[in-house]
């Protein structure tokens, strides 16, 4: 008994692991109702997306920061949006000559925390949701984004590298029927 | 030689998820929250599709087995290092205290048991809950009670599972009737 009064949960820890494990019954449950595992990269793409739309309000209200000034000011933030919501702080490497394109490097990702890919999942993105997150987190601060692996720890790389490319500038939208 | 290298990498990965959860901020929580969202309606679309039958109850179970699935897991990383419980009480008020709360960071507020295999936990304040309360009136909060079982049905499920993997089958029901408390009844299935 003594010793039960000592092992506290941590609460934070379990709360990580509520998500790694809910994200991965989401899925399991795509793969049993797609046959082809390129609709789920799409379907997870589209529910990251959805959510990245919420979660940017959620990230400028608790860093107050505002517009960015350039892309690598932008990558920062990204980095720091892992920092606040999954406690990981990937590196930015690669930067492209022109600066429009950029790598993020994960050594450890908590999505993947206890996941094995068996062989038929060989085109699945597990992580794909991350790359619907930044797009819709994009999209709300008026920027068009695109992102995908270009290496992923599942597939026995050393590390998990997801690549960013800046598209365009989004400008206010004009109202219908005026020029 | 050997257990020595698996111990060292289990400190190492210890190590760093301990840096991690050190980091982790409150926002751990709405990622937990959007999930589920994008879950729940993900289910509830293809559902939709599916059937052409309307004003029926919602088809929830697929959501209520996907919690299942997680419970099911969930509560073995829990109670890896646990007492072993003494009886089934004992497993239902660990529920209520420390399961509840490294969930949904509040414990049950109110447990009540026949001592025959029906307990019923009520939570005042219910995570998924909390933000579709309506604080300045009072008297309105059934403005979304419809919709309500969406959002409990994942976490029934999870109760259910956590408690099939300690050795309880059960049916794990829900009651609302005022957003955002909720009532669990969780009937024991004795064979």
């Amino acid at each position: 008994m003594s010793s039960r009064t000592g092992a506290r949960l941590d609460t934070k820890k379990i709360n990580s692991e509520l998500f790694t494990l809910t994200y991965g019954a989401l899925v399991a449950q795509l793969l049993k109702d797609y046959e082809n595992v390129e609709d789920v990269n799409k379907q997870l793409e589209r529910m990251g997306y959805n959510m990245g739309v919420r979660l940017i309000e959620d990230f400028l209200a608790r860093t107050g920061s505002g517009r960015c000034y350039d892309f690598r000011d932008t990558a920062e933030k990204i980095q720091s949006g892992f920092k606040l919501f999954l406690g990981i702080t990937p590196t930015i490497t690669n930067w492209s000559a022109t600066g429009d394109e950029f790598s993020l490097c994960f050594e450890s990702n908590p999505l993947t925390e206890f996941v094995e890919l068996p062989d038929n999942c060989l085109h699945l993105k597990y992580c794909n949701i991350l790359t619907g997150v930044l797009r819709g987190a994009c999209e709300m601060v008026q920027m068009e984004i695109a992102s995908w692996f270009v290496q992923d720890q599942l597939k026995n790389d050393n590390i998990t590298e997801l690549r960013v490319k800046f598209i365009k500038r989004l400008e206010d939208a004009i109202p219908a029927g005026e020029d | 030689m050997k257990p020595q290298v698996a111990d060292s990498k289990i400190n190492s990965s210890g190590t760093s998820v301990s840096s991690t959860t050190s980091t982790l901020g409150e926002a751990n929580e709405c990622l937990f929250e959007f999930l589920h969202a994008e879950i729940m309606n993900y289910v509830i679309e293809k559902n939709a599709s599916d059937s052409n039958v309307k004003n029926t109850e919602e088809n929830l179970s697929e959501l209520e087995w996907m919690g299942f699935g997680v419970g099911y897991r969930i509560i073995e990383r829990l109670t890896r290092e646990w007492v072993r419980f003494k009886d089934e009480l004992d497993m239902i008020k660990f529920i209520c205290t420390d399961y509840w709360s490294s969930l949904y960071h509040k414990q049950i507020d109110n447990l009540k048991t026949n001592h025959h295999g029906t307990y019923v936990l009520q939570d005042n304040e219910f995570r998924l809950l909390k933000h579709l309360a309506n604080h300045n009136s009072n008297n309105n909060n059934k403005q979304y009670l419809r919709e309500c079982p969406r959002l409990i049905a994942f976490t029934c499920g999870l109760l259910r599972g956590s408690l099939a993997n300690l050795g309880i089958s059960s049916i794990v029901k829900a009651e609302i009737t005022l957003i955002p408390t909720c009532k669990f009844h969780v009937e024991v299935q004795r064979v």
